[in-house]
């Protein structure tokens, strides 16, 4: 009895202690984006000082609206080139499709450091240099493969007598496609899109070797302006970014859940 | 509605011949099963006529017209799947108003069409449902009325049974015989299922290794099997195997069984007889032998299955053990270990030419 008590109660601590783990570093960094002192003195003062000066810092303004731009396009393009290119993987039998599937897999283990030097050297070399639109490629090339995986894994449960069925009731090919198939896949689709939208938008590496002064994206930003000199205008922006990362991530937890469902 | 005829259709899957020279007629508005253990061919033939497969050479015609190279959606034809593959994110009424919808019916013709499609399969008030809220019987009948709705020529049916428990399974074989009727559609049929086969269809086609064993009315089947496979397949069969005599078989121990007046095999070649286990009687060894059975033969009984309107004797005869099924009359049953006289009439035996 004794025992069982106490282990229950170690269970716990341990929970706790993880937990406090994860998110301490990032409770006090928000909590310090809103203290009056830049060098983390107590006691702690209420201000949201730093909100507003950050509303100021043009500089980091417009590399948010670079961030949230190309992460939206690669959202976009990721989610219908590799909706398309699963549904393919999933219909057809072609020559090199296991190599082809095979190859996936590689991107998501490679550092990112390699890729990224990897393609600053042959965007040099194919004349697109470094830029926003460098780096929105880049972006497309890293999230393709997640967004691949997840949407084939949810059409790895799709019955494909549905399909048939369909056909047999006189649905052309596209017919099929999105009245059918296209609903059933809908959950790995956005779930897919929420990924390529969190890798784009995390991107600090690849984002860094493609970007110009002018053109460069939050994350690479944030990374410059500490070098320059520490400022709670970080801890105001790094916050936002956490509150909406966590708010996509719990999001794709959710579209997962039901992802498992019939 | 129309008949289809398949004409010497042949399907090879690499080395594997799927269908080897099949013809069947399917007469129009005629309730037809394909009979067959797995792999004899029988879902890839339905399949050829669905038109999700093409054969490799042989033709196929629906209604007179040619559409061995015409694709399933073009087909009109309607099908009930194994596991029904109902749309699992649409409702029952939307199921079964897809294939009006994407021939871009109106609206209200759709509504109506639905509606008397579910009232003849019984679910007129579940339209609203989803597919994983009805049970299993439902659902069969939701995916037989999205086949129906569209009117097609022929409807296909894929062991649309083999997923229900038995007692459902007998109700939806006769609700299915109900709905073909009142509509007068031609069916085809795909089951392992013997039983179901001779219930249900007009018609039977007997399929092993990709070929046409034999092919015709149930009773026909079961009482003229021309082949061993036939006799077992559908329904038991003791089987006797020996010299042909003409009109019937010798055994290896010099015993003759006699078929019926139509048989005729040359003699000397290798022949067996089949006989059904109820057309067997069963006495003890005293009793006087009816006149009329020709064929008698001794044996000791083995053991007895007693199933309430019937008892199954295994019977021992040389080296081989024999069915007979005796109706359950109150007479004085026989006990296992005891020996026993077998007869049965030339007319309920049938020569079968050895392959």
């Amino acid at each position: 009895m004794m025992t069982t008590r106490v282990l229950e109660w170690l269970g716990r601590l341990y929970i706790w202690l993880l937990l406090a783990f994860l998110y301490l570093p990032i409770v006090i960094m928000a909590l310090m984006s809103f203290n009056v002192s830049p060098f983390y003195q107590l006691p702690f003062e209420w201000t949201t000082e730093w909100y507003a000066s950050l509303w100021q810092n043009d500089q980091l303004i417009s590399a948010t609206w670079n961030s949230i731009e190309i992460a939206v396009i690669t959202t976009l393009i990721c989610t219908v080139l590799g909706s398309a290119a699963s549904l393919a993987l999933y219909r057809y039998d072609f020559r090199g499709k296991k190599v082809l599937q095979a190859l996936l897999f590689p991107p998501i283990a490679i550092p990112w450091l390699i890729t990224g030097t990897a393609m600053l050297i042959f965007f040099f070399g194919v004349g697109i240099g470094r830029g926003l639109f460098a780096i929105l490629l880049g972006h497309v090339a890293l999230a393709l493969p997640y967004v691949i995986v997840v949407v084939s894994a949810r059409l790895q449960t799709f019955a494909p007598e549905l399909e048939e069925a369909a056909r047999s009731l006189g649905a052309n090919q596209w017919q099929v496609t999105s009245r059918v198939t296209l609903p059933w896949i809908m959950p790995g689709v956005i779930a897919g899109g929420l990924f390529a939208f969190a890798v784009s938008f995390d991107q600090f590496v690849v984002s860094y070797f493609l970007s110009t002064p002018g053109q460069t994206t939050l994350p690479v930003e944030i990374y410059a302006a500490i070098r320059k000199g520490f400022t709670p205008e970080i801890n105001a922006v790094s916050t936002i970014i956490i509150v909406v990362s966590m708010a996509l991530m719990l999001l794709t937890a959710r579209f997962f859940k039901f992802g498992g469902e019939k | 509605m129309a008949g289809v005829q398949v004409s010497n259709v042949s399907r090879n899957f690499g080395a594997h011949k799927a269908l080897d020279d099949v013809s069947i007629d399917f007469a129009d508005g005629g309730f037809y099963a394909l009979l067959g253990p797995s792999g004899s061919g029988k879902t890839t033939l339905l399949r050829q006529i669905a038109g999700f497969d093409f054969p490799d050479s042989g033709r196929i015609s629906i209604g007179g017209e040619s559409v061995e190279r015409v694709p399933v959606e073009k087909r009109r034809i309607g099908m009930v799947f194994q596991n029904y593959a109902l749309f699992p994110n649409m409702s029952v009424a939307d199921n079964v108003a897809f294939g009006l919808s994407v021939r871009g019916e109106p609206k209200a013709t759709i509504a109506s069409e639905v509606q008397r499609a579910l009232d003849l399969v019984q679910l007129g008030k579940l339209g609203g449902r989803r597919p994983h809220q009805l049970s299993g019987g439902q659902r069969q009948r939701v995916a037989l009325a999205r086949a129906i709705v569209t009117k097609p020529r022929v409807l296909l049916l894929d062991e649309p049974l083999g997923a229900l428990d038995k007692a459902l399974r007998v109700d939806m074989q006769i609700e299915l015989k109900r709905i073909q009727r009142e509509i007068g559609i031609t069916t085809i049929f795909v089951t392992h299922d013997q039983e179901e086969a001779l219930t249900m269809s007009d018609r039977i086609g007997i399929l092993r290794d990709g070929r046409l064993v034999q092919e015709g009315p149930p009773e026909e089947i079961y009482d003229r099997p021309q082949s061993e496979f036939a006799a077992t397949f559908l329904g038991d069969a003791n089987i006797f195997r020996g010299d042909a005599t003409g009109n019937g078989i010798k055994l290896p121990d010099g015993t003759e069984i006699s078929a019926g007046a139509g048989a005729k095999l040359a003699a000397g070649a290798k022949a067996s007889c089949a006989v059904r286990p109820e057309r067997i009687q069963i006495s003890t060894g005293t009793g006087r032998l009816e006149s009329a059975n020709a064929n008698s033969l001794k044996g000791q009984v083995s053991k007895r299955i007693f199933a309430g309107n019937n008892s199954t004797y295994f019977v021992e005869r040389a080296g081989q053990t024999l069915k007979v099924i005796v109706q359950n009359t109150g007479a004085d049953r026989l006990a296992e270990g005891q020996p026993v006289m077998l007869s049965w009439s030339p007319e309920s035996t049938v020569l079968i030419a050895a392959v």
